[in-house]
């Protein structure tokens, strides 16, 4: 079929494709540029950056400036920061968002319109910012390493999703389970769980990439506290310092005592910190992208 | 008559028991999501409660009793501020342009690739243009800051090669520039990813129709104008309401981000200047009272958008 339509290809038809395939290529490419840029001036030595130039490869290959980044206390306190949130913020969320999901799979569940109501309805309104801000303050959530991961952890949308997926199995695997006797959680743990698999993938997706992205609360509650700092948090510190493009502000950052500061140039600490919080989501990224179609789909769909 | 009064409250009475005895039966499901209603009672529902203090001279730490009330006097002196104004002129341009081309650009990007007939080039675009969707804003922010910089960005070396400039021109730094690069900037990251759930509903359409309209003549044009277009018209709908109910959520990262003090009269929207005034100076009731108003924008542009959409469509969102 494709064969045949093919060579009824007519010239309009030839001229729509090399229009398309070129659009589309300028598109890969004003995608792709930016990141490759950033990976060849970060792969680059720093002083021969400075005299411009670097496109697609470094000049002067050097792993130095990740060499150099790494003498800074708040970055590596950072990365592992964002790393621990990023873990127990996705496995909590998730496990959370999958139990509350399943209750409301649960046709039978007489609770389960005062839940649904409840949870949903928080999609449609927002306290706002400063009334938000107050409650941190209130809880005592301030300068503290919870603020990341309890504010968020009841989403109602992850939940829509997940309980969409649930409700497409069938209500007898649970049914029998009951007449053996087992309780509603182990019904959920050792049935339900395991088959929502591809959903909870895409989920877990979903939260990991949105705390390892976060750097607003860091910034709004634990800016004081540079044990508690985050790697998006100290990028952005560094970007802001240095958003005008040209400055060269070489006191952008105190290495650590004891440290030689070397002269590397803010812009290839840049770029260098810049990949390391692209890397991680780089890597895991091949292999979540057939589970993260899948939920954005059911996801739109379902709404 | 007596006979059926007596009758009905028993029915209630068993009612009522029949209730504890399947929430007796049901106690696990119920140790499994109330917790979590309490929880989002605290931190979704209690926030609200928060809005009292765009009435009140808040004094953190005084109890509520303790409170000068003062009425509407923050939103009159809101009113009074030209930065409000600037602020809100910001955030209703900035959502309008995100709406028209962060909703459109999608479809034509996906009604775009869905002509391309070799997969293999197919799969490598998808994969590329959903990557930056993954991407945090800071780093999108430097990643466009470095693209326009003056020394050694792209933008200003393509520009300069061809001759259409003859030195660096500072991007970042002109007011008028500032709302085009947010909105250029949020479709280099989300255009990718807005465009599955197009891609998906074209997938589904059935391939018959377009071997009916080969047959007929019709050209790609044409077959994209009758049949893409319209076959997609429902997912179009509900992403046009899904977006218009995001109106809600102007944001202000991105403004944030990629603000600096020499476009702050075109960056600042009204969720900054809450932050600003609320929290960076300390005045927690003024900054609530911006926060109030920017929700009341948002529903107004909420029920706005609806109006229009309806008139065209006859469909409602709400």
């Amino acid at each position: 079929m494709a064969k045949k339509s093919l060579n009824q290809l007519s010239y309009k038809d030839y001229l729509f494709d090399i229009i398309n395939y070129s659009f589309l290529i300028v598109v890969i490419i004003v995608t792709l540029y930016p990141f490759l840029n950033v990976l060849a001036i970060s792969l680059n030595d720093s002083t021969d950056t400075i005299r411009g130039g670097i496109y697609l490869w470094p000049r002067e290959f050097t792993f130095n400036n990740y060499m150099e980044i790494m003498k800074y206390d708040n970055l590596v306190t950072g990365f592992f920061n964002s790393v621990l949130r990023t873990v127990i913020g996705t496995v909590l969320g998730v496990f959370i968002q999958a139990m509350v999901a399943f209750t409301l799979s649960r046709t039978d569940f007489q609770g389960r319109r005062f839940v649904s109501t409840a949870i949903v309805l928080t999609m449609y309104f927002s306290g706002g910012l400063i009334p938000g801000y107050m409650l941190i303050r209130d809880l005592g959530l301030i300068n503290s390493f919870w603020v990341y991961i309890l504010p968020g952890l009841v989403s109602a949308f992850n939940i829509i999703i997940i309980r969409s997926f649930m409700d497409s199995l069938p209500f007898s695997l649970q049914e029998s389970a009951k007449m053996d006797g087992a309780s509603d959680f182990t019904i959920f743990y050792r049935i339900i769980l395991p088959l929502c698999k591809p959903v909870l993938a895409t989920i877990a997706l979903f939260v990991a990439v949105g705390q390892w992205n976060q750097w607003f609360d860091t910034y709004l509650y634990n800016s004081m506290n540079e044990n508690l700092t985050t790697l998006q948090y100290e990028l952005m510190k560094i970007l802001e310092n240095t958003t005008m493009g040209g400055s060269q502000d070489a006191n952008l950052m105190r290495p650590n005592e004891g440290e030689q500061a070397n002269m590397v140039s803010p812009q290839s600490i840049k770029m260098a910190i810049t990949m390391v919080t692209v890397i991680p989501i780089i890597l895991v990224y091949p292999f979540v992208q057939r589970y993260f179609i899948q939920g954005m789909t059911l996801g739109a769909v379902k709404q | 008559m007596e006979l059926a009064s007596k009758k009905s409250t028993n029915t209630s009475k068993t009612k009522v028991h029949s209730f504890w005895k399947t929430a007796k039966n049901q106690k696990i499901l119920y140790l499994m999501s109330l917790p979590f209603v309490a929880w989002v009672f605290v931190f979704n529902y209690l926030p609200v409660w928060g809005w009292t203090m765009a009435f009140q001279n808040f004094r953190p730490g005084n109890a509520i009793w303790e409170q000068e009330w003062v009425g509407f006097e923050h939103f009159i002196a809101l009113f009074q501020d030209e930065r409000f104004f600037l602020a809100l002129r910001n955030t209703l341009a900035m959502s309008f342009l995100g709406l028209l081309f962060g909703f459109t650009i999608p479809i034509i990007f996906a009604i775009l690739l869905n002509e391309v007939r070799h997969s293999i080039f197919k799969r490598v675009t998808q994969t590329v243009t959903y990557l930056p969707h993954f991407v945090s804003w800071v780093v999108v922010a430097g990643i466009v800051t470095k693209m326009l910089s003056t020394d050694g960005g792209i933008v200003n070396d393509l520009l300069m090669g061809i001759g259409i400039i003859d030195e660096p021109f500072q991007f970042m730094a002109q007011e008028k520039w500032f709302w085009g690069i947010v909105t250029v900037s949020d479709i280099w990251k989300e255009m990718g990813w807005n465009a599955i759930i197009f891609l998906a509903a074209i997938a589904g359409l059935d391939p018959q129709l377009y071997e009916a309209a080969k047959v007929d003549g019709a050209g790609r044009f044409r077959q994209i104008w009758h049949i893409t277009l319209p076959g997609i018209r429902p997912t179009i709908l509900v992403v046009l309401i899904l977006n218009i109910g995001h109106l809600i959520q102007i944001g202000f990262e991105k403004q944030m981000l990629l603000g600096n003090p020499l476009v702050v009269d075109y960056a600042e929207v009204l969720e900054l200047y809450a932050l600003n005034y609320g929290i960076g100076l300390g005045q927690f009731s003024y900054g609530t009272a911006i926060g109030i108003f920017n929700s009341v924008v948002s529903i107004f542009l909420l029920f706005l958008a609806n109006g229009i959409f309806k008139k065209y469509s006859n469909q409602s969102v709400m």
